[in-house]
């Protein structure tokens, strides 16, 4: 019986040449995150069990906005020194952990990594199985190692040709408005087919991002030479692309024919709620906040489209635009590009890489009855904000194009 | 780690996020809260006084579908705290299941529980073999048992990650 590419990776990692949905494992991990070192050290253990393979940043609270939250950043600086953690990425050479992580060579192909924070499925964009491990972060911190369930995999199939202002974005709201936001419960989801090839990195990472939005344990793309051209540079050991056995068995497949596909938006409640924006457009949804960031879609191309549409327009007076880059990498490449100048002279605010405005933290909460059109994952009620605000979702190129209009817009009229 | 817990029980609906147990403006806002305090505002916003003066030690909570969806917060927490002894729900979130064995918290995941039982009724719960029953009907059935030996049970029946921890430190030569 042949695996899926989730099955190969965590047999290999388990030291098992073949394994079936429903397994328990132990499985030796590439990489975590270190959010836990605090719990480590409660337990009395003084060091970690790869220094180099710890990864570390503030995006939350970046840089702290009261005195509570300063004081949390200084005790991680400790914790950091402490166990001599190697990756850790101080403000101006951080950002948002799933990009910035990425950057610094944390996931290659056939990686299996478990860390904190929900949208931990981005890093299946490399071809890797990586997840969230909260609590349980500390038992890698301290062995290297964690217990997995062998998950069912699904297969999604993304046939036809993307049209042009179609996104990842685009595709990831169409899939989760058909098929839910629980299909992909304990599973791991493999995207496959031309739409899969089509899509750059940047549009895959967001389907994968937005992995534990269908409720994906693993959201996982085959790799090609755009995978190894993002990945060449930043990492320092060799990588085997995964691919799933021609006989592997999948618990469900779904076919998408994406060729005519229209920009879509969720509307507020839930990610699962996409609607096209055309089918939203008589309602004329004005907009308060226009927020392009997260670690969604919040890449270079992402700013790129958003300069391309606010080239000679300016934002509408009665929207803010807040921007955000997904690290101070892209920040840089945004800057070098002329990106940015583009966005601050239509009047965009352009803060620096943070989660902030994203989970509702700080740099741009939304107040009661307001409504933001963000290129965000998230639109749960009170995420960005007061539980009386509305977030819509949709790609970086609706967002800017209805930061112009004032009201929710299909970008393809700003062609 | 009791085995088999007989209880009252509480029914709640689908998708019950971990926002609504850790609300974030009353909990995570407010980092210096105690786990006791920080329970008073679970389901603060679905089901107002609940926490406070509803439920008991040794309850049960019956849930729908993805119950445990969205955030990692930790919403184990707060039920354990207030005395829940084991959570029943037709679908758990899988970080939410994760939270819940290694807090230490019985979770199972059980099919068409919310047909089987009403609110108020009681349940016997063997958290081992999954075995459900209902005392006031009489019916039983089986809720997925974690199996016997694997890590997940190993975590719970220890109490939960950290005394699990405790032990395999030592073991390793990690903490003396
Ligand atoms: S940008 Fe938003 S979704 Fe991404 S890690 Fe930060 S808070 Fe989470």
């Amino acid at each position: 019986m042949g695996m899926t590419i989730a099955e190969k990776i965590l047999a290999a990692h388990a030291g098992a040449d073949t394994v079936v949905p429903g397994q328990y494992l132990w499985c030796k991990v590439d990489a975590t995150s270190g959010h836990r070192l605090a719990d480590l050290e409660a337990l009395g253990v003084d060091r970690v069990w790869d220094p180099d393979r710890v990864f570390m940043v503030d995006d939350h609270q970046a840089p702290p906005p009261t005195i509570a939250a300063a004081n949390q950043v200084k005790e991680l600086r400790r914790l950091i020194k402490k166990f001599g953690i190697t990756n850790y990425f101080e403000y101006g050479r951080g950002g948002i952990l799933h990009q910035v992580f990425a950057e610094h060579g944390m996931y290659a192909p056939g990686d299996l990594v478990a860390q904190c924070d929900s949208h931990s499925t981005a890093g299946g964009v490399f071809n890797a199985c990586v997840t969230n491990a909260n609590l349980d972060a500390v038992h890698v911190l301290a062995f290297g190692e964690l217990w997995f369930r062998v998950p069912n995999s699904v297969r999604v199939i993304l046939n036809g040709t993307l049209p042009g202002w179609c996104v990842g974005k685009d595709v990831i709201l169409k899939v989760a408005a058909e098929l839910g936001t629980d299909y992909g419960l304990y599973k791991s989801v493999e995207y496959v087919g031309p739409v899969a090839s089509q899509m750059s990195l940047a549009q895959r990472w967001t389907v994968s991002n937005m992995g534990v939005e269908v409720g994906a344990k693993f959201a996982v793309f085959e790799a090609d030479e755009k995978t190894d051209a993002f990945l060449a540079g930043r990492l320092d050991r060799p990588y085997e692309h995964v691919t799933a056995d021609p006989d592997a068995s999948y618990e469900a497949e779904y076919e998408f024919d994406l060729s005519d596909l229209t920009p879509m938006v969720a509307r507020p409640g839930d990610p699962g709620n996409g609607v096209p924006v055309e089918s939203v457009m008589s309602e004329r949804v004005r907009v308060d906040q226009a927020f392009l960031g997260s670690c969604t879609n919040a890449r270079l191309e992402d700013l790129e489209v958003a300069a391309r549409i606010l080239k000679g327009r300016q934002v509408h007076p009665d929207v803010r635009m807040l921007v955000s880059p997904s690290s101070q990498e892209v920040f840089g490449a945004a800057l070098k590009a002329g990106y940015l100048e583009t966005l601050v002279d239509a009047g965009a605010l352009v803060e620096h890489s943070t989660c902030g405005p994203c989970y509702g933290g700080h740099l741009g909460v939304l107040g009661d009855g307001e409504t933001c059109i963000s290129s965000s994952n998230r639109n749960f009620q009170g995420r960005m904000g007061s539980p009386l605000a509305n977030v819509w979702l949709s790609s970086p190129a609706t967002v800017a194009a209805s930061a112009v209009a004032g009201v929710i817009v299909d970008p393809r009229e700003y062609l | 780690m009791e085995t088999v817990c007989t209880g009252r029980v509480w029914k709640f609906g689908d998708r019950i996020s971990t926002d609504l147990m850790v609300p974030g403006s009353r909990v995570l806002a407010n980092p210096g809260l105690g786990a006791e305090e920080a329970a008073t505002f679970c389901m603060e916003a679905n089901r107002p006084g609940w926490a406070v003066s509803e439920v008991q030690q040794g309850d049960i909570l019956v849930a729908g579908i993805n119950f445990g969806c969205g955030s990692s917060r930790n919403g184990s927490m707060p039920l354990k705290t207030l005395g829940i002894a084991v959570v029943l729900a037709e679908s758990v979130s899988r970080i939410h299941l994760r939270n819940a064995v290694n807090t230490g918290l019985p979770t199972l995941v059980a099919p068409g529980i919310t047909g089987f039982v009403e609110e108020g009724q009681s349940l016997k719960v063997n958290i081992i073999t999954g075995e459900v029953r209902n005392l006031e009907t009489g019916a039983t059935m089986s809720a997925e048992a974690w199996g016997e030996g694997t890590p997940p049970y190993e975590i719970l029946m220890a109490g939960g990650l950290d005394a699990y921890m405790k032990i395999k430190l030592k073991e390793r030569g990690l903490v003396s």
